[in-house]
């Protein structure tokens, strides 16, 4: 059982912006705009123009119930939107097209691993909003003269997800993001590397105090970083006999702490009201069809991977807690031992891949292929193996030439008994050391060996033909 | 009752700038409307289903197909500054 001996509670509100949709939540205009100008995906509705008439994007509202379910929600029977209305410049209507008393769907759960095993995390709701547009300033927030304005993003559809205060510390927090964004890929709704695609803000409070909400954190670092600081900060308040106030933080990404907003902002007062505009929807008949087509998530993956290819349950976990990993991990499995190919793909390529910052698209499925063969057919060493892995990351080329160029094809049995005792004689002072009782002195036998083989033997071998002939003498 | 802090708050919201005259003048009319919402608040409404929207309709939907969208010469051309392409504002507080 864990503790919570600080009686932290968290809660977590992420955006998530339904990016895989071909057109915005209320118009027409296209959602790839990543890499286009300014204000040139805009239209009289996202622009906000007076007489223009949103209308809902049916695919935005499957998207929405496709989440819905994945998170163990229920469709509600009735479903409608309001405006929020706050005066800002990302939003050029003056109001905010959201979701209020009757949000898509509520009542769900995601199981993260939590501080004591496998911990569950409810969600209270799900809702679909328009995303406001993106603000630049020049220089710092602070200082800047002028905010500029791109509306390339206004009118995105977004799904805000809140969750029920059920994590104890910032790292299920950080766990209920990674989770979280595991299941969105794997239903295919929304692309995490695009800028924006996922947006937190986190409320956080410890016994004896009252929450803070913490806003603009853009990372799943960020919010565990964000939470840390939060709690010391909580706790230093309530040492010094002072009391923790409700209030919005800002966090500071740069500096890594939360600061105080001031308390006008605080003062919100958003009039939600219907949004006559829209027409309310009765969609809860969709979910069973909806259901029928929901992918294979995250965990249900894991628990196939080990009964498939009965591989262990830290590797399952770790090849699924990414969809393109598990992806390739079983067309790999399909074609070598499955065990070979968790091994080499979960413990040494993704370490690689994480070391370089690189994502698997780095690495070819037929390149782990030929390693696993060249393993197999004891025709290279594992330190050849990771050699050869890491020269296709920094270098590239294939594995056979690399093999070839580099000289990585293991030597013969009777070469490396040669190795062996050339070392033995030209090493007496090891040798004396060893038989005096002193095992660290074969490592240097070992050494020898891999330098009078260039590293083509296999360490093991080596070991055992020196012990061998150590002993015998 | 609205009173003068209400209308200055009020008047915060929607960034209008209300002088003492129009204080003066809003007050008794705003309040006048909440008097009529109190009457309506009179109604017996027992077993009436609420009302969420005012047009009798539901699932109205736009299929996921991309429009054209304006030019960003077209989308400019009605703020009153701009900059490389942004729409340029006041700065926020
Ligand atoms: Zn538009």
């Amino acid at each position: 059982m864990y503790e919570n001996p600080d009686g932290v509670m968290i809660g977590l509100e992420v955006h998530v912006q339904l990016n895989r949709l071909k057109t915005k939540v209320f118009c027409g205009c296209t959602t790839d705009y990543h890499s286009d100008p300014p204000n040139s995906h805009v239209c009289p509705v996202c622009l906000g123009l007076p007489g223009s008439l949103p209308v809902i994007n049916k695919k935005a509202v499957e998207a929405a119930i496709k989440v819905g379910l994945a998170l163990n929600c229920t469709v509600e029977e009735h479903t409608q939107f309001y405006r929020k209305n706050y005066y800002y410049p990302d939003l050029p209507k003056g109001f905010q097209i959201t979701q209020y008393d009757f949000p898509i769907s509520s009542g769900g759960y995601i199981t993260i691993e939590g501080e004591d095993g496998e911990h569950r995390v409810g969600i209270t709701r799900a809702h679909m909003e328009e995303d406001p547009g993106r603000l630049v300033h020049e220089g710092t927030i602070d200082k800047s003269k002028y905010t500029l304005i791109d509306y390339n993003r206004s009118g995105m559809a977004l799904l805000e997800v809140v969750s029920e205060p059920d994590m104890r510390s910032p790292k299920e927090a950080r766990r209920y993001l990674d989770k979280l964004r595991n299941i969105l890929e794997y239903l295919d709704i929304f692309d995490g590397d695009l800028e924006g695609a996922l947006r937190v803000d986190a409320n956080i409070s410890i016994k004896g105090g009252q929450r803070a909400e913490i806003k603009n954190i853009s990372s799943h670092k960020g919010a565990e970083r964000a939470l840390l600081f939060e709690i010391v900060r909580q706790k230093n308040v309530l040492r010094r006999g002072g009391v923790v106030v409700q209030e919005t933080r800002h966090f500071d990404e740069a500096r890594e702490i939360t600061l105080s907003m001031r308390s006008k902002e605080e003062a919100h007062d958003y009039r939600y009201f219907p949004e006559p505009d829209l027409v309310p929807l009765k969609i809860s008949g969709w979910a069973p069809a909806i259901k029928a087509t929901l992918p294979e998530l995250p965990d249900a993956r894991r628990l196939r991977f080990v009964e498939q290819y009965g591989i262990m349950d830290d590797h399952a976990k770790a090849l699924t807690s990414e969809l393109k990993f598990a992806i390739f991990y079983e067309d790999v499995a399909k074609k070598v031992d499955p065990k070979m190919a968790a091994v080499w793909v979960c413990d040494v390529l993704k370490g690689e891949l994480n070391y370089r910052n690189l994502t698997i698209e780095a690495f070819k499925k037929e390149h782990i292929l030929s390693v696993i063969d060249l393993l197999l057919n004891k025709k290279i060493t594992e330190d050849g193996a990771v050699d050869i892995i890491r020269t296709l990351l920094d270098k590239g080329g294939s594995p056979f030439e690399i093999v070839k160029e580099k000289g990585l094809l293991k030597v013969e049995g009777d070469i490396v008994s040669t190795a062996a005792e050339e070392a033995i004689k030209e090493n007496p002072r090891a040798v004396a050391d060893y038989r005096a009782g002193k095992e660290k002195a074969l490592n240097s036998l070992v050494g020898a060996v891999m330098k009078k083989t260039k590293g083509r033997a296999d360490a093991r071998t080596a070991r055992e033909m020196l012990l061998d002939r150590l002993d015998k003498s | 009752m609205i009173g003068k802090k209400d209308l200055e708050h009020i008047g915060w919201l929607a960034r209008l700038e209300l002088s003492e005259e129009d204080k003066e003048k809003y007050a008794p009319k705003l309040n006048s409307i909440l008097d009529y919402f109190g009457e309506i608040d009179k109604a017996d409404t027992e077993g009436v289903e609420p009302l969420y929207h005012v047009l009798p309709m539901s699932n109205v939907f736009r299929e996921d197909v991309p429009i054209k969208s304006l030019t960003q010469e077209e989308a400019l051309s009605n703020a009153p500054k701009n900059q490389d392409g942004f729409i340029k504002a006041p700065r926020m507080m």
